[in-house]
């Protein structure tokens, strides 16, 4: 024991690993401003363009598809939002703003918007606690480690809608393996609105648990080891390190994932179709499966569908604005 | 923090086997407890999907009766199958090829406009699927590809260009570039470069790129859920979540399971044959932030 003091195996001090970290992840702007400076370079000029219009081509297919499938259904939903559209006679002429009133007023858009910042809520607080867990639970390479990383890491090669339909039978009162406990306790998975959306977010929390780990697991191998030496040579408790050296040189990586997790929550869609059908009582519906019903089932209103997308979308990029500019402000204190 | 230096001096690091084995065992209950609850679910489907239980084609004994109910499902499990195949694969083909030459494009070249597409392509991830679904229905519509496979594929494809545009981008800046320059004064064209010297390079980086499109089409939902309307033309993951609907409201839980387990087996055998591709494709998007 006494041989094996706590300096005998420290690593010598690694200074290199700051620049180095910084060059990885500005390569990409600084590789394409080092290229529009050599074409610039005079006497050139006539390769240059010839090469350039080499890059627009390789470029082409890249842009007919963003340009075809994303800028013209924009511009089209647009359009939509602000048009009397029924699914099945199509366009039939602009009604701005009737489309809007009638998605503010639709007896379920509160019920759905505040469903969704209430599950949005949930699931973000619970992936970035457990994901962090996790990544330092199983941050050091081993076999073990490596075996708990693959089976944490395994659902999320699941699709949403294969793990709803995982745990549609799972939660099952006749076919679960939990079927005969809920029957003697008289309990159901999905039974109540609460119960129901505790239900749904543990399955997210099982399929995307992996995926923020290693986003976590990233960001945690990204701050350099000299840092925790010197903590430790100081004397930090393990929970003193975490609290004042791992958590602000983590912050960059929460704020992506935070970002990351509120958008996909806000968007929720597959795993409520799937295992609550919006019930009990239309408790569980969220803006997308609004969207979804108001377009294809019933309603039939292109229309109001189209003015409840761009709501959607006009919310998310305010909502992410915001958590940028919290993120980017905290990070200048 | 005056209190960090005041402290004591730390324990020592390693303390004797024993106290070290205390220390450790819960650490293992802990994590075998982890892994076996995420592990759980997928090892319970699969085995349940061929246990015997009332109601189900599998009544008795083990075997495989659920997974003939659903080969007898409608228009027949392997239209469903080959349905996500042809969808999954031309998603895969379209997006390699599109962002393997979109990603030389902004790696190498300077042209018109090269910023702008860039940041066009990433704020796709910007936009709800919703928001885009229901106009690419009408725009599918008028050119004819709206329930039909190739324009759930022309779709799918656009929702993979943000991270697989960025990926290839990555992979081909990474390259040195003295690679290709002695390439091109050799007399080579820049398509025999990139394809001859360049694509060899970027391997990695096309598989990752690939993987992530493939798992993307094989288990999407709303696109086709929205786009298709021919039974005989919908994608697996859809067939099946029908499968529960269909039968006046009684749910064939046995079929179900074996339906899971038929959606789940590619993506777990690709998952653990590629790992290192995936987890690669991970890192890619934390490094973004």
């Amino acid at each position: 024991m006494i041989a094996r003091l706590p300096g005998a195996r420290q690593r010598p001090a690694t200074a290199t690993l700051l620049p180095h970290q910084k060059g990885s992840t500005m390569s990409a702007p600084t590789a394409a401003i080092r290229a529009g400076a050599r074409s610039r370079t005079p006497g050139a000029s006539r390769a240059s363009r010839r090469n350039s219009w080499r890059g627009a081509g390789y470029a082409l297919p890249n842009a007919m598809f963003v340009i075809g499938l994303f800028v013209l259904p924009l511009l089209l939903v647009l359009q939509m939002s602000a048009s009397k559209w029924p699914l099945l006679s199509g366009n039939q002429g602009w009604n701005f703003p009737t489309n809007y009133t009638k998605a503010f007023t639709h007896r379920l858009f509160a019920d759905s918007v505040v469903f969704t910042l209430k599950y949005t809520m949930l699931a973000t607080v619970l992936l970035i606690l457990i994901g962090l867990g996790l990544g330092l639970l199983v941050q050091e390479s081993s076999r073990w480690k490596g075996f708990l990383r693959t089976s944490i890491l395994l659902p999320s090669a699941l699709g949403l809608a294969s793990a709803s339909l995982l745990f549609y039978v799972l939660y099952s009162p006749i076919a679960g393996p939990f079927a005969e406990t809920m029957q003697q306790f008289g309990f159901s998975f999905l039974g109540t609105p609460t119960m129901a959306l505790l239900s749904t977010t543990f399955l997210i929390v099982w399929r995307y648990a992996g995926f923020y780990m290693l986003l976590m697991l990233v960001g945690l191998q990204g701050i350099p080891t000299d840092v925790f030496e010197a903590a430790r040579t100081d004397g930090a408790s393990v929970w003193q390190t975490f609290r004042h050296i791992t958590l602000p040189l983590l912050k960059p990586t929460l704020a992506l994932t935070t970002v990351m997790c509120v958008t996909g929550s806000l968007l929720a869609f597959e795993q409520f179709y799937i295992l609550t059908k919006g019930g009990p009582d239309n408790s569980t519906i969220t803006v997308v499966q609004l969207i979804y019903s108001v377009a294809f089932q019933g309603q039939n209103d292109l229309g109001v569908a189209g003015a409840l997308s761009v709501i959607a979308l006009v919310a998310l990029v305010v909502i992410n604005a915001v958590q940028l500019r919290a993120f980017a402000k905290d990070k200048d204190e | 923090m005056t209190t960090l230096t005041a402290r004591p001096a730390a324990p020592s690091r390693r303390p004797s086997p024993l106290l070290r084995g205390v220390v450790r065992t819960p650490y293992y209950v802990l994590t075998g407890g982890l892994a076996i609850l995420f592990l759980f679910p997928l090892v319970w489907t699969t085995v349940a999907s061929v246990s015997p239980r009332a109601g189900t084609a599998q009544s008795e004994g083990y075997g495989f009766a659920n997974y003939i109910t659903l080969a007898n499902y409608q228009a027949g499990i392997w239209t469903y199958v080959y349905n996500s195949t042809f969808v999954s694969l031309l998603t895969v083909v379209l997006t390699l090829l599109i962002s393997g030459l979109g990603g030389y494009a902004f790696a190498r070249f300077t042209f018109p406009g090269k910023d702008i597409l860039f940041m066009v392509t990433l704020a796709i991830l910007m936009v709800p699927y919703a928001t885009l679904l229901i106009p690419l229905y009408v725009l599918l519509t008028r050119v004819g590809l709206q329930n039909s496979l190739v324009g759930v594929a022309l779709v799918l494809t656009m929702f993979q260009l943000p991270f697989s545009i960025f990926m290839m981008r990555v992979s081909f800046e990474s390259v040195p570039k003295e690679l290709d320059e002695a390439a091109l004064v050799d007399g080579c064209s820049t398509f025999a470069v990139l394809w001859r010297v360049l694509v060899p390079a970027v391997k990695p980086g096309l598989i990752t790129v690939g993987l992530f499109a493939f798992l993307a089409a094989w288990n999407d939902f709303m696109a086709p859920l929205i786009l298709i309307n021919d039974s005989n033309r919908m994608t697996l993951p859809l067939a099946i979540a029908n499968l529960r609907v269909q039968v006046q409201g009684i749910v064939d839980y046995g079929a179900t399971e074996a339906g899971v387990v038929i959606l789940a087996l590619p993506c777990c055998i690709l998952f653990l044959l590629l790992q290192r591709h995936y987890v690669r494709g991970f890192m890619s998007g934390a490094l973004k932030g």
